[in-house]
């Protein structure tokens, strides 16, 4: 490790610098929070402290004026629709890119990185168009599809980078023992790759989580929509009630914090695993 | 391996469900984007060819124009703040032992968050009779008593500020792997020589963690390109066009104006552009990273 050679004192700077950008980081999220059990007739003259009265009120009022359950609900759909066909679809091509390799595979390999790179705007008009024609405006299904799409290319690799890893004997023995191909991936790749499959359902429900864009575009009825286009009308509909609005965001925020306490390792290798293979 | 050679199609069984999903949703509308390009269509009614009539309109566009200019200064304000910020504090978190894994959790718990609530956050605190203008206010300092999102000189800027400060926190970790990477020998000798701390990350630091750098260079530039959420919930690319980026335009153009034929060519584009930039950097990856 690198720390061995800093003597004490010359780490006081370091503890300085890192403080002052951790404060700036954190800071604006305890105003949130504080935000969040305030009593909107402070707002004005008490705008960034903590709350001299207590108000918990804010988060049962905004569950019942924004109709929270419901969204929630929808969220959760969709989180755990993208999550198991994606998780899927991926297990089953990251198997297979990483073990059987049938010939041209690479071909499908090269077109999910370039996948990966082409920006929403090539595609999100005539897939809006097609999705139109297809009845799945508005629909939940039409839009775990997407979420599945943009996230299987990520998956995929990651899935497959774990699985390569996965000693080939025991695969040679699992096949002289007679199991067929689909018994190799669902009895001997499976059960070794919790860690993997873990880890992308993990990023997979937070991307699906925090999505606007395609949430925005695809949903347009109330009764459908997740979070964070419930949210963004939200802050429009309660403009200078911050009190409200506050409360809100913590309730989409309570989830992330509490899987991130959790699985923080996970979320940061998973979230950064680009940038380390090289 | 031998043992899975025969059967070959079984293999592709399991390849085949990501793929037809992903050309589902998006090779076939990338692709159909490419040609409806060519077109003057607005997604009703009778489509016409009409060749390159579009690109030309757009090289005509000022509106367009300004997105651009906006977006290579956004490309080049996050090569630049959040990358020194990020470099600076991985930098120093490898000198210090204690409270390293809190000053990690607390620098990237940011990105973990929705753009919906970061904008939040940030709408309120640069409110001007709320937020830190009304704390200055109330303390008698005049700061920030304007909104930076409603003024033209500074709403790109407080834009990109937000995204950043949501961002930064992820080049720090990926800074921090590599810095991990390197030979605690080099900083020892370097140690005996005398090199002050600076001297240390400028010939030692930087050189090793280059791949990882020129990764991290690589992905603002490509993220750069899409930059959607931030501009459309803070100003709407408001006022008058002063924060307008080409997502936001194309947007615009293809949900508000129906115009398919020449959102489809701002696309075209965009696709075009990040194509030549993974082009150039897998060039580098070829080359060893030596750049």
């Amino acid at each position: 490790m690198i720390v061995a050679k800093y003597r004490r004192r010359e780490v006081i700077p370091n503890y300085i610098i890192l403080s002052i950008f951790a404060l700036i980081a954190i800071l604006p999220l305890l105003v949130l929070i504080f935000n969040s059990i305030k009593p909107q007739a402070e707002f004005g003259i008490n705008p960034l402290g903590p709350p001299n009265e207590l108000r918990l009120e804010n988060f049962s009022e905004a569950w019942v004026k924004g109709e929270y359950a419901m969204v929630f609900f929808n969220s959760l759909k969709l989180v755990v629709g993208s999550v198991l066909l994606c998780l899927a679809v991926s297990l089953a091509a990251g198997f297979s890119l990483a073990k059987l390799n049938p010939k041209g595979s690479a071909i499908v390999a090269v077109y999910l990185l370039v996948g990966i790179s082409i920006p929403a705007q090539l595609y999100i008009v005539p897939l809006f168009l097609l999705w139109k024609e297809l009845y799945l405006l508005n629909t939940h299904t039409g839009l775990v599809l997407i979420y599945t799409a943009l996230n299987a290319p990520f998956a995929t690799f990651l899935i497959r980078s774990y699985m390569i890893r996965l000693p080939d004997e025991l695969f040679e023995a699992a096949r002289l023992d007679g199991a067929n191909t689909l018994q190799l991936f669902l009895r001997v790749a499976l059960p070794l790759s919790w860690p993997v499959i873990l880890t992308a359902g993990l990023i997979i429900s937070l991307a699906v989580w925090n999505e606007f864009l395609f949430a925005l575009t695809f949903i347009s009825e109330e009764g459908f929509k997740p979070m964070a286009t419930i949210l963004f009308a939200f802050q429009w509909r309660f403009e200078n009630n911050y009190a409200l609005q506050s409360a809100s965001a913590i309730m989409m925020v309570a989830p992330v914090a509490v899987l991130f306490i959790l699985f923080q390792r996970r979320f940061i290798s998973g979230l950064t695993s680009g940038g380390l293979k090289e | 391996m031998k043992i899975f050679s025969k059967k070959q199609f079984v293999a592709w069984y399991f390849i085949i469900p990501v793929t037809f999903i992903h050309l589902f949703v998006i090779g076939i509308p990338s692709i159909s984007s490419l040609a409806l390009s060519l077109t003057d269509w607005r997604g009703l009614g009778k489509i016409n060819y009409i060749g390159f009539e579009n690109f030309i309109e757009l090289l005509d566009d000022r509106y367009l124009k300004k997105a651009i200019f906006n977006n290579i200064i956004w490309t080049i304000a996050f090569l630049t703040v959040p990358v020194l910020i990020a470099l600076t504090c991985a930098y120093l978190l490898t000198g210090i032992k204690r409270g390293q894994m809190f000053f990690r959790l607390a620098f990237f718990f940011p990105y973990m968050l929705a753009s919906v609530i970061n904008c939040q956050v940030w709408k309120y605190l640069f409110h001007p009779i709320h937020g830190l203008g009304g704390f200055f206010d109330k303390i008698g300092w005049e700061f920030l008593a304007v909104s930076p999102f409603t003024t033209k000189s500074t709403s790109l800027f407080a834009v990109a500020f937000v995204d950043g400060w949501h961002f930064w926190g992820f080049l720090v970790v990926i800074y921090l792997t590599g810095m991990y990477q390197v030979d605690n020998h080099l900083y020892e000798a370097a140690d005996l020589e005398g090199a002050t701390k600076f001297q240390k990350f400028r010939y030692i630091t930087l050189p090793m963690i280059r791949p990882v750098f020129v990764f991290s260079i690589m992905i603002i530039v490509i993220w750069s390109v899409p930059v959607f959420d931030y501009v459309y919930i803070l100003t709407g690319g408001g006022p008058a066009y002063s924060s307008e980026v080409i997502a936001n335009y194309m947007y615009s153009q293809a949900f508000e104006r129906f115009d398919v034929g020449y959102s489809s060519a701002i696309g075209t584009l965009m696709f075009f552009y990040v194509m030549f930039i993974v082009a150039v950097f897998g060039l580098f990856r070829k080359m060893g990273w030596d750049i």
